[in-house]
């Protein structure tokens, strides 16, 4: 028992010898620089020795004289030590350590551990998780209909000319998210035509049939992927960019601000976004048709050798009123839900950093989301309506 | 005239089930300056919250000339609000404008005045807090300081007869934060507005308070009430007396 145990004997690292110097003392030796990144002595055959049922009782000392440096590993070496005395009921003499280490471990014991400030680690019962799970989609979708109606309170109050609204608001936001989204829009919708040629072009071909590519782009973009696609890229651009910029507001109290002068965030906030994209949508609609049929002309004209005044022709001849008429409908909603889903994530955002984030990422997979969804809800409506 | 100007009756602040504050009873006098002091985490901000109209309380009522704040209609509430002025810790500035347009809009909001003299008023609230020729400047091009004093000129935009003050001087250096209060003063004795303001600032506190309470963040409610001065000179509360000597006296007690 009275036998040293030596953990590391390496000149210079840092060592530890712990030996019985009395019986009832137990010695533990320290010295080398105990700064290093690199491997430690561990304490396993202190704890060894410490938890032996004899061992209570008896007590525990230091001797620093040889080491030649120390930091946040060794006190942590010496506050574990000082948990086993406790623990184990053996007397912990630190008299002997360096006047820094001893300062320190009492510093970190002056508060005691506040028990209700730990989390609570463990994970409910599924049925549990999907309860919570249920609660909160329900009292979120109740907030999302209380939102949309006081929405349609704040656009009742513009009808009649009461709303705390300014046209110049919105006219900015008309230049943010019309304008100024034309190069993007373009650019997606050129590329889908031209796939759409492409891929249709490659069928028909087999028929002898190239010159209904014509119809096929021209009814395509018009119906469905002129809006579909610039709903999708402008939830991206704007709808994410309404989710920022309205919980930052948030976040900075702005809009606390505005609530204590009595100025609705509603009326002055929302309202100018979402009537600038439900403006703006579609003629940018109308916008993405054209492009999408140009990018299917420029495929028919160079790889397909279709006379591009005849396939303007056929295109003119393949879009009823109708659909074009659809899709416009289809882009002006569009607008409307990239617009709701970006300011109403806004606004519910928390009140930090990362919350703003998490409302930004929201309102842009409930603004996808909810556009697919409806554009199948309304390719149903007018497959029952014949349209 | 009556004397008092806002009274708290019985009020209980509450976030879902988990109550910040109870029975909170005070009455705070015209143009006096009325400081709600506490530890950080006893419930001073959610205080004001329910005094601006931010937030509903779980049970009673502010009370403001003798008219209830939260019993009233939503028209009557809003004729209220338009008598307060608000600062928020962070100044809150409407980042998307600039300074004369943050204190131009509550009075475009609310009165009929013609553009140039609203114009003229952004001008003079700003003037009034030492930021002349700061009027085309976004709120992001100023430092903490001005930001501060820019909140003040906005909260003062429509004339108000109360203005609350969420720790104004938070994040200020010394002096900043005591040019702070001599303004507040002297914004008090012209233009005679009631001032409520939340803070732990001590030297603030002992330099501008006439009334205040002490909130207790472990009874979640008022622990002390009376003017800072006299509650450092008689009050035998260990705890209070902590809170006013900075630790030096009674029970010090660690909020970390």
């Amino acid at each position: 028992m009275n036998e040293p145990t030596q953990t590391n004997t390496i000149a210079a690292t840092p060592q530890l010898v712990a030996r019985w110097k009395t019986p009832d003392t137990f010695l533990l030796t320290l010295t080398g620089d105990w700064r290093t990144d690199g491997v430690l002595p561990g304490i396993e055959a202190v704890r060894e020795e410490l938890t032996k049922p004899d061992a209570k009782g008896k007590k525990v000392e230091f001797d620093t004289a040889g080491m030649t440096g120390w930091g946040s590993r060794f006190v942590m070496l010496v506050a574990r030590s000082r948990e086993l005395c406790q623990k184990t009921g053996i007397t912990f003499v630190p008299d002997s350590l360096p006047e820094g280490v001893r300062r320190l471990i009492k510093l970190s014991e002056a508060v005691p551990d506040k028990k209700d400030a730990q989390r609570e680690t463990t994970k409910p019962a599924w049925l549990q998780r999907l309860g919570e799970d249920a609660i909160r989609a329900w009292s979120g979708t109740v907030e999302m209909v209380k939102f949309l109606g006081q929405q349609v309170i704040a656009l009742g109050n513009l009808f009649r000319g009461r709303a705390q609204f300014r046209w110049s608001d919105a006219w900015l936001e008309i230049q943010e998210c019309g304008p100024q989204a034309l190069g993007i829009v373009a650019l997606i919708n050129f590329f889908v035509g031209l796939i759409i040629t492409f891929v249709g072009a490659l069928e028909l071909q087999r028929f002898g049939a190239t010159i209904y590519v014509a119809d096929m782009v021209a009814l395509g973009t018009t119906r469905e992927m002129g809006c579909l696609m610039t709903g999708i890229i402008l939830c991206g651009r704007t709808g994410a960019a309404f989710a920022a910029q309205l919980g930052t507001m948030k976040v900075n109290e702005e809009i606390n601000a505005f609530k204590t002068f009595g100025i609705s965030p509603m009326e002055f906030l929302v309202l100018p976004r979402v009537i600038a994209l439900v403006l703006m949508m579609p003629l940018l609609c109308v916008f993405a048709d054209l492009i999408g049929m140009f990018g299917g002309l420029v495929v028919a004209t160079f790889t397909l050798h279709i006379e591009p005044m005849q396939y303007i022709q056929r295109s003119i001849d393949a879009v009823p009123l109708k659909s074009f008429l659809l899709g416009i409908v289809k882009g002006a909603v569009f607008g409307f839900l990239v617009a709701f889903t970006g300011c109403f994530r806004g606004m519910r955002c928390g009140d930090n950093a990362a919350a703003v984030g998490k409302a930004t990422t929201k309102a842009v997979v409930d603004g996808i989301t909810a556009i697919i969804a409806l554009d199948g809800i309304f390719a149903v409506i007018c497959n029952a309506l014949n349209i | 005239m009556n004397d008092l100007k806002i009274e708290l009756k019985d009020l209980s602040m509450a976030y879902g089930s988990f109550v910040v504050l109870h029975d909170i009873n005070a009455q705070i006098k015209r143009s006096s300056v009325f400081v709600i002091m506490g530890g950080s985490g006893c419930g001073k901000s959610t205080l004001l919250r329910g005094m601006v109209g931010l937030m509903a309380p779980a049970k009673g009522d502010v009370l403001y000339d003798g008219h209830g704040f939260w019993s009233a209609d939503e028209d009557a509430r809003h004729a209220m609000l338009r008598k307060f002025g608000v600062l928020f810790q962070s100044a809150a500035l409407w980042s998307l404008m600039t300074l004369a347009e943050n204190i131009a809009l509550p009075l475009i909001e609310y009165t009929k005045l013609p553009p140039n003299e609203i114009d003229a008023i952004a001008r003079l609230k700003l003037a009034l807090v030492g930021l002349k020729g700061f009027e085309d400047f976004s709120p992001a091009e100023l430092s903490g300081g001005m930001r501060t004093r820019a909140g003040l000129a906005r909260a003062m935009a429509l004339d108000p007869e109360i203005l609350f003050f969420d720790e104004p001087s938070a994040g200020l250096d010394p002096i900043s934060s005591r040019n702070l209060d001599q303004l507040l003063l002297e914004l008090r004795d012209s233009l005679g507005a009631t001032i409520v303001i939340v803070t732990h600032e001590l030297q603030s506190i002992f330099a501008i308070a006439d009334d205040s309470i002490f909130l207790d963040s472990e009874t979640r409610t008022i622990r002390a009430h009376g003017n800072p001065k006299e509650l450092l000179a008689h009050s035998t509360d260990p705890t209070v007396r902590a809170f006013l000597t900075r630790g030096a006296e009674g029970a010090v007690k660690a909020s970390v």
